[in-house]
């Protein structure tokens, strides 16, 4: 458990053993045991504060735990040296609810920030860029809006839209692990179903992803497992095959009671 | 209608095509008002002297506005690096003095760029106090080390330098309106071709997308200010060499420079930024003052006429940046409630 071989590992796309954080006095996470498979979608739940978003920011490197270990595709990360540029390096992309997308900027700008396709001195390959752009949009997530190109604006897009380019950006961009943080908040319906269409999407692609959201239906119909987070633990991962919709429903609201004391693993 | 459509797109690329149309429409009027001197050459060759100083600032502006920030200490730069280099010329052998001079005021300028790169990007001060604080403190350095006394260049008409900058070798025209123009053309490419541009927009539009998508914020930041204190040098420079003599408030073209700025269409929100519209609004500013003039109505009109026109112009951008004209007098109709003049903020905030 503690410190196993490369091989054993491989089955995962991430594994989180052991890690606790803590800001002063304040305990964020105990001792956190998380995978999540190659091609895995898990679904994490938990209220506010559960601390949801504190094991996004370790995995994306913007600050590191405060003890625990961390693999990678069966690499264990050296926290001393990860940070946000380094974590796409390792193959993980995070779509935010609102924070992926710059608004004002056109969509082949924005599939490439950070990671421009550039000459020796600097200067963007724009032709390339919107080939690239265009090829992704289209083909990966098959985007079919109206009139809307990689010359577009963001600002042009609607929520759902706009969250299909951050997950097209991160297939693109040959992500193993994709993080979704709250991406259907404040979407209406017929959006949301969009968002959901692009997560099945990331499952036909092979590649493994963590759906954080509070809508607990969104989460079941695209998750192959639960793992309901709570003060900072981890109290239950449920595997999809072994409950229903309603069942999970009902766990989650018993759970949220504090009268839920029998514990699944 | 398709070969309307491929000209509509074509034109509606052209970066500062509507400040430039202004600038046609402002010369036809001054032609018409005062004939005896905008028929005649002169008072081109004029602004295309007087104006490359304050549009030279204007564009390196342009660059940090579209970051989302300010730089109200240009003009002490200009200063400063007139003192280098006017300090430069009379210090070292005339056979080198006008290039170390330079070198000098460069990098004061880079200096004070960068200082007001660390308040900004690393202490977090907001950009519009550390830069005022900036221009206080930098032109008291450059009046204390002036002795608060003009300095002339000796010589400075046959120096080699002088006439490259801003001699008049082809047809009278002056160079610094041509380096002006290569400045501006170098400046385009870099905001919009370059990593380093590319990282500006995103960073003027949201530093904390900008941020989780790998642009090193504060760098840029640095970078950017640095790059801005060294454009405002090159100002200083051309300024001190053209009139041959260093004046220790020279600069005072910060609020020209800033309404250059806007009526090209750079928006003050950031995430985007025009730098020919900053090039064609910077003559548009520095020719209505001697134009006004020149059609003999009373010089107390002067500012008058300067305010209604800048005022003219950015109430046209924020209406055709939107959508039409019919947009803006829906927005004219429902003046004190904007969210209804302008369904955006209002999706906008259901959208949160």
């Amino acid at each position: 458990m503690s410190n196993p071989l490369p091989d054993s590992t491989d089955q995962y796309a991430l594994r989180m053993v052991n890690i606790d954080k803590h800001f002063g006095l304040v305990r964020a996470l105990t001792d956190i045991n998380l995978d999540v498979g190659r091609n895995e979608i898990v679904g994490l739940i938990g209220d506010n504060g559960a601390g949801k978003s504190t094991i996004v920011k370790i995995l994306t490197g913007v600050f590191p735990p405060s003890s625990g270990e961390l693999y990678i595709a069966g690499r264990k990360v050296d926290f001393r040296r990860y940070n946000v540029q380094s974590a796409h390096a390792h193959g993980i992309e995070t779509v935010y609810q609102d924070k992926s997308l710059g608004e004002k900027q056109v969509l082949w700008r924005n599939f490439f920030i950070g990671r421009q396709i550039t000459n020796r001195f600097g200067f963007i390959d724009v032709k390339k860029q919107k080939a690239i752009a265009n090829d992704i949009m289209v083909n990966t997530i098959g985007f079919r809006g109206r009139g809307i190109t990689v010359d577009s604006k963001v600002s042009q897009l609607s929520g759902g839209e706009r969250q299909g380019i951050a997950i097209g950006r991160a297939m693109h961009f040959e992500a193993d692990l994709i993080i979704l943080d709250e991406p259907t908040v404040a979407l209406s319906l017929k959006e949301v179903a969009k968002v959901i269409n692009f997560v099945h999407k990331i499952k036909e692609a092979g590649k493994a992803c963590i759906y954080i959201s509070h809508s607990i239906p969104d989460v079941y119909e695209v998750c192959d497992r639960f793992v309901v987070l709570d003060r900072g633990e981890i109290g239950a991962s449920i595997p999809k095959k072994e409950i229903s919709l309603k069942a999970l429903d009902e766990f989650l609201l018993e759970y949220a009671h504090g009268r839920k004391d029998k514990q699944r693993s | 209608m398709n070969l309307l459509k491929a000209a509509y797109k074509v034109l509606s690329r052209l970066e500062g095509l509507g400040i430039a149309l202004v600038l046609l429409v402002l010369y036809t009027v001054l032609i018409i008002s005062a004939p005896t001197v905008f028929t005649r050459p002169m008072i081109y060759f004029s602004f295309l002297e007087t104006v490359p100083p304050a549009l030279i600032a204007a564009l390196g502006l342009t660059l940090v506005i579209t970051a989302g920030e300010i730089d109200l200490s240009f003009p002490a730069v200009v200063s400063l690096s007139g003192l280098a280099l006017a300090w430069g010329w009379k210090t070292f052998d005339p056979a080198y003095s006008a290039v170390i001079g330079i070198v000098l005021a460069l990098a004061a300028g880079a200096v004070v760029g960068y200082i007001n790169g660390l308040m900004v990007a690393r202490i977090g001060v907001p950009s519009i106090m550390a830069t005022l604080a900036a221009n206080f403190f930098w032109y008291g350095i450059s009046i204390l080390l002036a002795g608060g006394r003009q300095q002339t260049l000796a010589g400075s008409e046959e120096n080699f330098v002088h006439e490259l900058l801003v001699g008049r070798p082809f047809l009278g025209i002056p160079l610094q309106a041509f380096w002006s123009l290569a400045l501006a053309v170098f400046l385009w490419f870099i905001l919009n071709r370059h990593k380093f541009g590319e990282s500006v927009m995103f960073i003027g539009d949201n530093p904390n997308v900008a941020r989780v998508m790998g642009v090193n914020v504060e760098a840029t930041r640095i970078w950017l200010f640095t790059l801005h204190g060294m454009i405002a040098a090159f100002s200083g420079i051309v300024l001190t060499l053209f009139i041959g003599v260093f004046y220790p408030n020279q600069g005072n073209f910060l609020l020209p420079a800033m309404a250059s700025v806007f009526v090209g269409g750079t928006s003050i929100a950031g995430g985007a930024g025009s730098i020919f519209g900053t090039f064609f609004g910077s003559y548009v500013i520095g020719s209505l003052e001697a134009g006004v003039v020149a059609t003999t109505i009373s010089g107390y009109w002067v500012q008058v006429v300067e305010g209604g026109v800048m005022a003219a112009v950015v109430i046209l951008n924020a209406a055709t940046g939107k959508a039409d004209f019919a947009s803006l007098l829906n927005r004219f109709r429902h003046w004190s409630t904007p969210e209804r003049a302008n369904p955006e903020l209002l999706s906008k905030d259901e959208t949160r």
